[in-house]
């Protein structure tokens, strides 16, 4: 194709050789590539596909697929803001003008000189301390217009950003409530040295005991998940931490991977030990890059400690190590098959299922995904037994749960709560006040009204996967949600119809009410897209993804009302601003180059 | 064990299946037509049109991967269900760039084929109307993206039976596209050779060899001759006698 660029295929040819020629590394690969250079040029991807023995279309295909990669130039500083609603909130769209306008560029659009350029992405998961960006891969959490100025300042000084002072990178850690999980000790090594000399049967019977369930969002029991992987026929198992959380106003897994990260590792060991695995993965969401090398350093202090390896802890026939891979932008890949699938180094999409993970998962092979939090249970379980942790909670909802929150609340943070207590409980220590609605489960989840409040976290009550977002007063709905339908539409995978065009029906219709050209007919098509998402999609980001409009419709339908206009039909544009054009050219304005409205006789 | 044939039952009536068939091939097997757009008999099933979709024991599911199962109920035609697949069909014209009247596939396309069936007159929604490429670069195919539906039937069959991974998707969402096999993006950098299985494919006019567009006239086409049900049938039966026979 174009000049060959011998540097850039010397790197690339590095990377290839540093990931063993290994095609299940292809996103890893593309990652670093993108690193190094900004983007994926074509040349790239087909040195690529020749070195993985795939073919081009595959590679391109998987470069198309994830928001972190790029197949276009962009700029050598590539900015990305955080585009949750609660960074909305804290006035990211004014701060995102503030750098547009100083660069003169728009949304989307790469300087002329090719310096910067400046994007939307879904949230990163700093929401207790947004509004947040991401430039280059890196985080840059609690922007404020001054912040703004600086690294403006910086882009334009043209510094690499690993040259960039330290303190801008800094993530505050705000866990502000503290329970069963993460008030006990466990060192390293008690679990997994527990597990052992219990014995592989005891520990499933104690993690059964324990009433354990999924804490990703399906709740799906723990040991029924273990003991299925464990029976499932042939020698090579895998245990896999499923550490992508990506549900918009979801962060406690950043905390328990900053803090807790041990005991996380612990209870992927106590997994491995049980089911039988020899290998790990920790599929990190790509949004964390500051968690990768100080996960790495837990990793290698374990395998000094003896703690993974061969014979763990010193049993003599339990060899079981884990590997760490990063992701690339892709909320869809939060769903555990989609995360199998990036794993062996492929587009995201959602398998079919049967057969499931447990009998056919990582490369085919039987394999138990668990959330992080989930994992940090059965680490403490292993030790404490199962009695422990099913003393607290529900009948249904055993032990505690672990919940990120933020929006308007005066202390913005992580708490942990049993299970069964109740939405006023937990919005008044966080300090919410005069509460319109919150979101419980993020976008995917429930939007509770402030007349919902009383009712429990639990699985058979509103269960929430972590995210818990509060509304006040002064916010209005409709763009809350007018921002959940936009990150269904930019996160749907694409496979299945329903989804892949509903997800956009939905967002350019929304875009309609909010901007107050809605019609009565609209809202009957966000309630025939949203009813065929829900019942045909593929996989769960389509069957929850227009639960934010249904649920608003249902709970706070004067809020549309006001919005639509009367009639039942109405252009989907500005009919007056259709004209400027001609008026440009024909050098008018006066009254009758104006559209106006035909006079309604009543 | 008896050797009495195994049954489940679709819309009231009992439908016949042998182990490891689809509800959707046994259903066709057995004379009832059910509507699809990514289901071709040759290929493994991946259920991503969605058309198909049925409810089973009162869940619904694409009747191309779900395996037939003794005693299961499903549901095909009840009303919240033809509504569902018209508007499925309603989706896929809205996304692409569909012009019938101007399509030289007009009358052997698939997608207008089942949207006559289920009776689909508009699109409903506001389309999108997306800027996608014509790639005219090889001697003898016409590769049309605007009237692309994703069904990958191109991308399985040129990498399953021709070996030549000629297609592929990339990006996501609304945005998911057919990419082929070049660094230049271009159709006559790759394999494609009019013999592949990937050239004979395509449900509707994405994939077109040149000059043939209207050797056969319109009203001589393959639906206008009998709908698309009645050929899926056929179809389906033929395949079952041939296993039969084989």
């Amino acid at each position: 194709m174009h000049s060959a660029d011998p540097d850039l295929a010397a790197a690339v040819a590095a990377i290839l050789t540093h990931h063993r020629h290994d095609a299940t590394r292809l996103v890893q690969i593309l990652r670093e590539v993108m690193q190094q250079r900004g983007y994926l040029p074509p040349a790239t991807l087909t040195q690529i596909a020749s070195a993985l023995h795939l073919s081009r279309a595959h590679v391109e295909g998987v470069a198309g697929f994830y928001a972190f990669f790029s197949c276009h130039s962009q700029g050598r500083f590539r900015v990305l803001f955080s585009d949750n609603i609660t960074d909305q909130m804290c006035g990211s769209h004014e701060l995102q003008r503030r750098m547009l306008d100083a660069f003169r560029i728009e949304l989307g659009e790469v300087s002329r000189d090719g310096l910067v350029s400046v994007g939307r992405t879904s949230c990163t998961g700093l929401c207790d301390q947004g509004p947040a960006l991401l430039v280059n891969g890196r985080a840059i959490a609690r922007l404020t217009p001054a912040r703004i100025g600086a690294l403006s300042a910086l882009i334009r000084g043209g510094q690499p950003v690993t040259e960039w002072p330290e303190n801008l990178f800094t993530i505050d850690s705000h866990i502000r409530r503290r329970d069963r999980l993460l008030s006990t000790p466990l060192l390293p090594g008690e679990g997994i040295r527990a597990a052992i000399s219990r014995g592989r049967d005891a520990t499933l019977a104690e993690i059964k005991r324990s009433d354990l369930r999924g804490r990703g969002g399906a709740g799906f029991a723990t040991a029924t998940k273990w003991d299925a992987c464990q029976k499932a026929p042939g020698p090579t198992r895998f245990v896999v931490c499923n550490a992508d959380e990506g549900e918009p106003g979801t962060f406690k897994d950043r905390e328990l991977l900053t803090h807790h990260a041990q005991q996380v590792i612990e209870g992927m060991s106590v997994a491995a030990f049980v089911i039988g695995a020899q290998r790990g993965l920790i599929y990190l969401r790509g949004e964390y890059p500051f968690l990768i090398e100080p996960l790495e350093a837990v990793l290698a202090a374990r395998r000094a400690q003896g703690l993974l390896g061969r014979a763990v802890a010193g049993a003599p026939d339990f060899d079981f190590d884990i590997e760490l891979h990063v992701g690339a932008g892709a909320y869809v890949c939060g769903e555990e098959s989609a995360l199998l699938e990036s794993l062996e180094g492929k587009r995201g999409i959602p398998r079919n299922r049967p057969p499931y993970p447990v009998t056919h998962g990582y490369q085919g092979k039987p394999t138990v995904v668990n959330n992080v939090e989930t994992l940090l249970a059965a680490a403490h379980i292993a030790k404490q037994g199962g009695a422990w942790f099913r003393s607290v909670g529900t009948s249904k909802s055993a032990g505690t749960k672990i919940l990120s929150i933020s929006g308007d609340v005066a202390h913005p943070g992580t708490y942990e709560f049993p299970f069964g207590v109740s939405m006023r409980h937990i919005l008044e220590e966080a300090g919410a006040r005069d509460v319109q609605a919150v979101q419980v489960g993020g976008p995917s989840g429930v939007l509770l009204a402030s007349h919902e409040l009383e009712r429990k976290l639990a699985f058979e009550d509103v269960p929430s996967a972590g995210a818990f977002m509060v509304f006040d007063r002064s916010r209005d709905i409709l763009s809350v949600v007018d921002n959940f339908t936009r990150f269904f539409a930019h996160e749907s995978c694409g496979f299945c119809t329903p989804c892949r065009v509903g997800t956009t029906l939905n967002q350019q219709i929304m875009g309609r009410v909010v901007s107050g050209h809605g019609s009565r007919r609209d809202v009957k098509d966000l309630i025939r897209v949203s009813r065929l998402l829900k019942t045909a999609s593929h996989c769960g980001l389509g069957t929850t993804a227009s639960n934010p409009i249904t649920d608003a419709l249902a709970k706070f339908r004067p809020s549309f009302d006001r919005r639509l206009a009367s009639m039942d039909v109405l252009p989907a544009f500005d009919l007056d601003e259709a004209l400027a054009p001609a008026r440009e050219v024909t050098a008018r304005d006066d009254a009758a180059a104006h559209f106006s409205e035909p006079e309604t006789t009543s | 064990m008896s050797d009495a044939p195994q049954t489940f039952v679709l819309d009231g009536e009992a439908v016949e299946f042998s182990p490891g068939q689809s509800i959707l091939q046994a259903a066709l097997a057995g004379g009832s037509y059910i509507p699809s757009l990514c289901y071709h008999p040759e290929f493994k099933p991946h259920g991503s049109c969605k058309v198909c979709t049925v409810k089973v024991n009162g869940r619904a599911a694409a009747s191309c991967t779900t395996p037939a199962r003794a005693g299961d109920v499903v549901e095909l035609q009840s009303e919240e269900l033809q509504d569902l697949r018209k508007n499925l069909v309603q989706f896929l014209f809205t996304e692409g760039n569909h012009f019938c009247p101007s399509c030289e596939q007009s009358g052997d396309c698939q997608l207008q084929a089942v949207g006559y069936e289920l009776g689909v007159v508009s699109g409903h929604y506001n389309p999108l109307f997306p800027t996608r490429n014509v790639d005219a670069s090889h001697p003898d195919v016409l590769l049309d993206l605007n009237r692309c539906i994703l069904c990958e039937l191109c991308v399985r069959a040129s990498s399953i039976v021709d070996k030549k991974d000629v297609f592929a998707l990339s990006g996501r969402g609304i945005t998911k596209h057919l990419v082929v096999n070049a660094e230049s993006g271009r159709l006559a950098d790759t394999a494609l050779q009019l013999s592949d299985k990937a050239m004979s494919v395509c449900p509707v006019g994405a994939i077109l060899r040149k000059r043939h567009g209207f050797a056969t006239p319109i009203g001589q086409r393959t639906f206008d001759k009998q709908p698309v049900s009645a050929l899926a049938i056929q179809k389906a039966q033929a395949k079952t006698t041939d296993e039969g026979t084989r």
